[in-house]
């Protein structure tokens, strides 16, 4: 199998996270999006080890890397956006705008 | 073409399908369900380029954690759990397409431009290899890691956690 199909199908779904991103408006569903943009490079860089053939499985080793920190940030986001909440009684993002100048 | 390519096809597919569902569902608890079958289709293409472990740990650390804490906090932050019309910033939707297409039309250009007719080779397991490496080559890396790990446990229970000594009992 060629890698072509592969390689548009990771950045048609980056695409659909950067839309993501920009159309919701509850704080929970932008983290969501971001999931699928962090996704979409998981994808392109197993399968750039594939089509290489690497011997060191670099390609493998940094999707592992950047599902751990995607966790982390998964953590952390959550936290930000459950405080946010609790001092503001909501999770719209339009909302959030002390520091818009 | 083999049988295994036309799965691929197949997979890649339903991969996009669930991805565009993610981001234009009116349902909270949906967009997370169309995340996990995202995030399992994804897996099993893991699987068939001979990435299996990386695909357990998708698995494992997105679809058994991760979606259980975005359920939490979609119903902590009391989102409406049934179809909601305000989920969308409805005056957005247009910029939103435009830029989106236009990062797609890119990346696919240069793409396509790149990457003429290369072959992903597929061979049996790299589990024993990945293992090897990961605790030889980048034991630094897997170590640091896990202070970054830490580091975002104890920055959660202190962002998360209720400080009563600084709180009024109204803001509770």
């Amino acid at each position: 199998m060629s890698i072509q199909p592969i390689l548009i199908a990771a950045a048609a779904l980056f695409s659909i996270g950067i839309y993501g991103i920009l159309v919701r408006r509850n704080a929970v569903m932008v983290l969501l999006s971001i999931e699928l943009i962090l996704n979409s490079v998981n994808i392109n860089f197993v399968a750039f080890n594939a089509m290489l053939s690497d011997v060191f499985l670099n390609g493998q080793i940094f999707s592992i890397f950047i599902i751990t920190i995607a966790a982390a940030e998964v953590g952390i986001g959550l936290a930000i956006v459950l405080m946010l909440f609790r001092n503001r009684e909501t999770a719209n993002i339009n909302e959030f705008d002390l520091m818009k100048w | 073409m083999e049988a295994i390519d036309i799965f691929s096809y197949f997979l890649l597919l339903l991969l996009l399908l669930s991805g565009i569902k993610v981001v234009t569902t009116s349902n909270v608890i949906h967009a997370a369900i169309f995340l996990v079958f995202t995030l399992a289709t994804t897996a099993i293409l893991f699987i068939l380029l001979s990435a299996e472990f990386v695909a357990l740990v998708l698995v494992l650390v997105y679809i058994g954690a991760v979606i259980v804490l975005f359920l939490f906090g979609v119903m902590i932050t009391r989102a409406p759990l049934g179809p909601n019309a305000e989920l969308d910033n409805d005056q957005n939707k247009l910029f939103a397409t435009l830029i989106s297409l236009s990062i797609f039309g890119i990346f696919t250009y240069i793409l396509l431009q790149t990457f003429d007719s290369t072959v992903v080779i597929r061979e049996g397991t790299s589990t024993k290899l990945l293992g090897e490496i990961l605790l030889s080559r980048f034991v630094f890396p897997f170590e640091l890691v896990s202070f970054v790990l830490l580091g975002a446990l104890i920055g959660g229970i202190t962002l998360a956690r209720k400080d009563n000594a600084l709180m009024d009992e109204d803001q509770i």
